[in-house]
């Protein structure tokens, strides 16, 4: 099948700049988004997500000039995600050179947004966000989670996903909350459960290590698309020796 | 030597404008939603997002559809993704019918087609990079190898009656990726996303006489 499985970096954005965390809670200053987000494309990064990790709402802004920036530098597909909350959101983030809008907590409190959106700049621009936790001991059901995880909301994950595809996204961010900042790999019965219930892509995000997570999220997770960070920002590996991994086990990707 | 990209109301046309100014050298590129400019503009790009129903009645009442077929008459005219697929005759979307420039239907990817060699299912919209085939030279297509890869994300796509067929791609049957004839080039995917060979296309159009 030639359709290319996808590699997509995600970068954390604060205050205009680049960080990357060290033990969940201290932030390091990593750089200059655009000079990274050109790293990533020299690589071979078949897309590229932003995340606004901004706490505080006078900062909120600085995100589009950094959107902005990159979109006239990188022409490749720019997710950004991150404190979407309204419909206006969405269109100031793509009148800033985004491609694709990802929406999460607000994707929960009020799904209308979702479809609002999605009815007026197009599926293919609405990427809804899905936390999810295993809520079962055998790892068999999962619950979406807000704040970071430590919120549950009671709504299954499988239901959820398939009430966004209903409500007009054109893909699934799937992050695994149990395996997030674990790096022992993707929860792959979730990432399966998801991939397989919807007609739409999946990109399987959490847990990533090493290359093997993404072949395996690829191969047993049923997931369109990988996301990882850590692996990439600190040098491990380059998007190009993933996309080697994964075409070495069988896996068709954009080399 | 000016380029006109139409916009007439539909979807986000910031990518598009960027990456023809990335390589547009000294042509002036205007996004435009009058008439007039694009009447007066050497070449024009005819882009397009979301529903070809909607793309249809926005581009009706925005008055640009006069000047959009009097371009696609005779000037080096791009369509690009649903600007692309409003050049044929009808879609299944919605049952629209499109300007009838070039014959032809735009139909969904079927369901029931929908699975790949193993036997998975394969997600639509048809997301993602995906290999271009080159079944005939173009000048558009200068540079670029065959079987190098555009960023796709669609879920119709454009069926000619005609032999007018560029490109190919396969999702997981083979399906026209791209059309021409004349000074029309139509291509269902984004080459504003699709890194250095969508970047090619857009040099080769800048450069473009029109000929095929």
């Amino acid at each position: 099948m030639p359709l290319a499985k996808r590699i997509i970096p995600c970068l954390d954005v604060t205050a205009g700049r680049v960080v990357k965390g060290v033990n969940f809670t201290e932030l390091r200053d990593a750089g200059d988004p655009v000079e990274i987000a050109k790293r990533y494309d020299d690589q071979g990064a078949d897309e590229l997500t932003f995340l606004d990790i901004t706490a505080s709402s006078d900062d909120r802004d600085l995100i589009l000039h950094v959107i902005e920036a990159v979109a006239s530098q990188v022409f490749i597909p720019l997710t950004v995600g991150g404190g979407v909350r309204k419909v206006d959101d969405v269109r100031r983030l793509l009148n800033a050179g985004a491609d694709k809008i990802s929406i999460n907590t607000t994707a929960v409190l009020n799904p209308q947004v979702v479809k609002e959106a999605a009815d007026k700049f197009g599926s293919q621009a609405i990427v809804v966000a899905i936390d999810a936790k295993s809520v079962t001991p055998d790892n068999s059901r999962w619950e979406i989670f807000t704040h970071g995880g430590r919120q549950a909301t009671g709504l299954d994950a499988v239901e959820w996903a398939i009430k966004m595809q209903a409500l007009g996204a054109g893909e699934i961010l799937l992050t695994s909350m149990d395996r997030d900042g674990t790096r022992i790999g993707f929860n792959l019965p979730l990432t399966r459960a998801i991939s397989d219930a919807v007609d739409i892509p999946v990109i399987a995000s959490g847990g990533v290590g090493n290359l093997q997570h993404l072949v395996e999220g690829v191969s047993e997770g049923h997931a369109d698309a990988v996301l990882a960070a850590s692996i990439f920002h600190f040098g491990e590996y380059t998007v190009r020796q993933a996309k080697e991994a994964m075409r070495d086990a069988g896996i068709e990707v954009r080399l | 030597m000016r380029i006109a990209i139409v916009d007439y109301g539909m979807g986000n046309l910031h990518s598009v404008t960027k990456a023809l100014e990335h390589v547009a050298g000294d042509a002036d590129i205007v996004l435009t939603d009058d008439p007039l400019v694009v009447e007066a503009a050497d070449k024009v790009v005819f882009p397009g997002q979301g529903a070809m129903p909607d793309c249809m009645r926005y581009l009706q009442n925005s008055g640009l559809e006069d000047a959009v077929r009097d371009a696609a008459s005779h000037k080096p005219f791009l369509g690009i993704c649903v600007g692309a697929q409003l050049l044929f005759d009808h879609s299944e979307e919605g049952d629209t019918n499109g300007m009838g420039i070039f014959a032809g239907d735009v139909v969904r990817f079927p369901k029931a087609a929908m699975v790949d060699e193993h036997g998975q299912k394969l997600k639509v919209p048809h997301m993602g990079w995906n290999q271009m085939m080159i079944k005939r030279d173009h000048p558009l297509w200068a540079g670029i190898p065959d079987l190098d890869r555009f960023y796709f994300v669609h879920s119709y796509h454009f069926r000619p009656s005609d032999d007018i067929t560029v490109i190919e791609s396969a999702y997981p049957y083979r399906f026209a990726a791209a059309v021409a004839r004349d000074n029309i080039f139509a291509i269902q995917c984004h080459p504003e996303k699709s890194h250095h060979a969508g970047l090619q296309l857009l040099k080769n159009f800048v450069h473009w006489d029109g000929r095929p």
